[in-house]
């Protein structure tokens, strides 16, 4: 208070030489500074209530609002229900301009379930996401330019070419674990970015590949709207095709396999499972819905070049899973939407829209860090007394 | 009987620590045989070396699963061991804290099941059938060492006794010949370890698993052992039934003072 009382307080003039007063940004100051204190106790002190109280037996027990969310398929089911009508009509309300930002919102929500694969379900940090996502955009780009293939034909093409770069990526970090995993990924994703922009002679350095054409409908010639629409509802498909797949890899042997790997390694491996097979089927599986991705972002945007494949990238899909919770799928969605979609509708406020952003992000790793829903297992149907 | 687990010389270097020095162990079929010695003689060291999370320095250890010819199996990898059919518990309690009770034990039938990626996706009926089966064995575990009606917890939110039961159940869902315990008393009551006794010969009954195990507990030890073998500063000092270990001279001094009879 006392060392920014010269900034706040004191309006010099330097016109007419003199000094205005300001108290009544003092005063504001004090008693802002003070409420959020306030409230930042009052949290904690809530944060570490409820920590003692997870610990009584009792609340093993009884049912959260989230577990019934999860488990119980007459609350699951109308929410889901709804949620898919509204994304279905959503093009038909909003305007293009609208349209098109939960087209890219939805990039997101792929590649925030895909990267959830390595990092929320296996826990192998991957820094480098992004350089999937490149290779599956210039697989378009390049196929397209060099041979004229279509989106459909290259999209398959890209999330394999992706998911093998995730596999030959994994061969060497496989002994690696937490930080040196980071660092060798993040230096991964910077390779493919600087091969992308030095090699000219192929990529077109970083002038990148303009003109991509958009995937074709039946051959149907259609004006911007439409187009826009039609790639509304590809991405949308795409989105539930990967949440299926998803969820299905995570209920399964295989995604059981990944979150021992996570829990505990060593005791992951002591329990009979191939730790070199599970990490390489997580990596590549992860790379997968990154190149499909790329691929699609290829074709959305019409033209790609290195700069749309930075590392704040991958920070960006990182910050997804993180702030969804690990290894969570609903969490990764509502994640995606609310760090894409929010930058977006805080325009109005674009001067501190990062810095909003970055509080929230704070906020979130103080009192919540386990992301905004902490992974909530299946609960397997149980055949009691047959049989045994 | 049949020799099942045959170890020789086997010898465990941490660069100048000689852990585990030449010693000689052997398991035969249906026995429990334990493994004492003060803290830090190296027991733990040995379950490392034999279930691969070492690799020994030297030595050689044999395994000859029923009805099959001995192999040796120093150097490989851990799941490797466990695939042919040893499978341990953990002195300090390695549950996937995150998964359910059930998950966990779920997790131990990985190694017999052979579900894919692209049998998970598309989820065909033998895929269902696998699974089905993965789930109701494992509930029959859990039924046999009274956790059923924690199936749906966390592991990490059983009380601790709990855990180590589980851990045991995991073990057994690999479908072993010999199970390894390290230290499954640690941390229980009297109660509790009483309990245990009984645990472990029902398991070698119903199982039909030979055990060998790492135990502080005397009256444990000396209850529920067919042979015991005693380990002092990485040497084998003793081998023999509880009533000869008990007896022991070398035993008692490098127990010095801790009287084993009432103990
Ligand atoms: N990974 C390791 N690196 C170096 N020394 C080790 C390692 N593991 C165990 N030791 C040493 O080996 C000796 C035996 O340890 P341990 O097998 O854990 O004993 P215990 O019989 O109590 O289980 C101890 O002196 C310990 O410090
Ligand atoms: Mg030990």
């Amino acid at each position: 208070m006392v060392l920014t009382f010269p900034f706040v307080a004191m309006k010099v003039d330097s016109f007419e030489n003199i000094v205005t007063w300001r108290w009544d940004n003092v005063l504001y100051m004090g008693v802002g500074c003070f409420f959020i204190s306030w409230l930042w106790r009052y949290l904690l002190q809530r944060k570490e209530f409820s920590k003692s109280d997870t610990t009584g037996k009792k609340n093993l027990i009884q049912q959260t609002w989230k577990d019934r969310l999860f488990s119980d398929p007459k609350v699951f089911c109308p929410v889901l229900i709804a949620a898919f009508c509204i994304a279905s009509v959503f093009p038909f309300i909003f305007s293009p301009y609208q349209t098109t930002i939960m087209t890219t919102a939805l990039i997101y929500v792929v590649l925030g379930l895909g990267l959830n694969i390595v990092v929320g379900l296996a826990g192998l940090l991957d820094l480098g996401y992004v350089a999937f996502y490149a290779v599956g955009a210039y697989s378009y780009a390049l196929f397209n330019y060099y041979y004229g293939f279509g989106f459909w034909a290259i999209l398959p093409v890209g999330a394999v070419l992706a998911g093998l770069c995730g596999v030959i990526l994994g061969v060497p970090v496989l002994r690696l674990r937490g930080d040196y995993l980071a660092i060798v990924t993040l230096g991964f994703g910077e390779i493919i970015r600087l091969v992308l922009e030095n090699w000219d002679d192929v990529t077109f350095g970083p002038q990148g590949i303009p003109n991509i054409p958009k995937p074709n409908f039946f051959g149907l010639e259609m004006d911007f709207q439409t187009v826009t629409l039609y790639m509304y509802f590809v991405v949308f498909a795409m989105t539930i095709f990967t949440i299926v797949v998803v969820r299905r890899l995570n209920n399964s042997r295989i995604g059981r396999a990944w979150i021992a790997l996570r829990e505990d390694e060593i005791a992951c491996q002591a329990m009979g499972i191939d730790t070199t097979k599970t990490k390489l089927t997580a990596f590549g599986l992860g790379a997968c819905w990154a190149g499909m991705m790329g691929v699609f972002f290829a074709a959305k945007n019409s033209f790609v070049n290195p700069h749309s494949f930075t590392f704040i990238q991958s920070a960006m899909i990182l910050c997804i899973v993180v702030l969804g919770g690990m290894g969570s799928i609903i969490g990764a969605i509502l994640a995606a939407l609310i760090l894409i979609l929010l930058p977006e509708y805080l325009r109005a406020f674009s001067e501190y829209r990062m810095l909003i952003f970055g509080g929230i992000m704070i906020i979130m790793m103080v009192f919540r860090p386990e992301g905004l829903i902490s992974n909530v297992r299946r609960k397997y149907e149980l055949h009691e007394g047959e049989k045994h | 009987m049949q020799t099942i687990l045959d170890v020789k010389q086997l010898t465990m270097d941490f660069g100048g620590l000689r852990a585990i020095d030449h010693v000689d162990l052997d398991i035969k079929q249906g026995e429990i045989v334990a493994l004492i010695g003060p803290n830090g003689a190296g027991k733990t060291t040995f379950f490392n070396c034999i279930t691969g999370i070492y690799k020994p320095t030297g030595g050689d250890v044999f395994i000859a699963p029923p009805d099959e010819k001995p192999k040796r199996i120093n150097g490989k990898k851990p799941n490797q061991i466990t695939v042919a059919g040893l499978a341990r518990t953990f002195q300090n309690i390695r549950l996937f804290a995150n998964m359910t009770v059930l998950e966990n034990v779920m997790i131990g039938q990985h190694c017999r099941t052979h579900t894919g990626i692209l049998g998970s996706i598309f989820k065909g009926k033998g895929v269902r059938a696998e699974e089905r089966r993965v789930i109701d064995y494992s509930h029959m575990l859990l039924k046999k060492v009274g956790l059923d009606q924690y199936a749906h917890y966390l592991a990490k939110n059983l009380p601790y006794a709990n855990q180590r039961r589980l851990e045991i159940a995991r073990a057994l869902a690999t479908d072993p010949f010999l199970l390894l315990l390290d230290e499954p008393a640690a941390g229980m009551n009297p109660q509790e370890t009483l309990e245990l006794d009984q645990f472990i010969t029902q398991i070698r009954e119903e199982e039909n698993v030979s055990i060998l195990l790492i135990e502080h507990d005397m009256r444990l030890v000396m209850s529920i052992s067919d042979r015991i073998f005693v380990v002092d500063y990485g040497k084998k000092i003793a081998q023999g039934t509880p009533a000869e270990i008990q007896n022991n001279e070398n035993v008692i001094k490098a127990y010095l003072g801790e009287d084993i009879d009432d103990a």
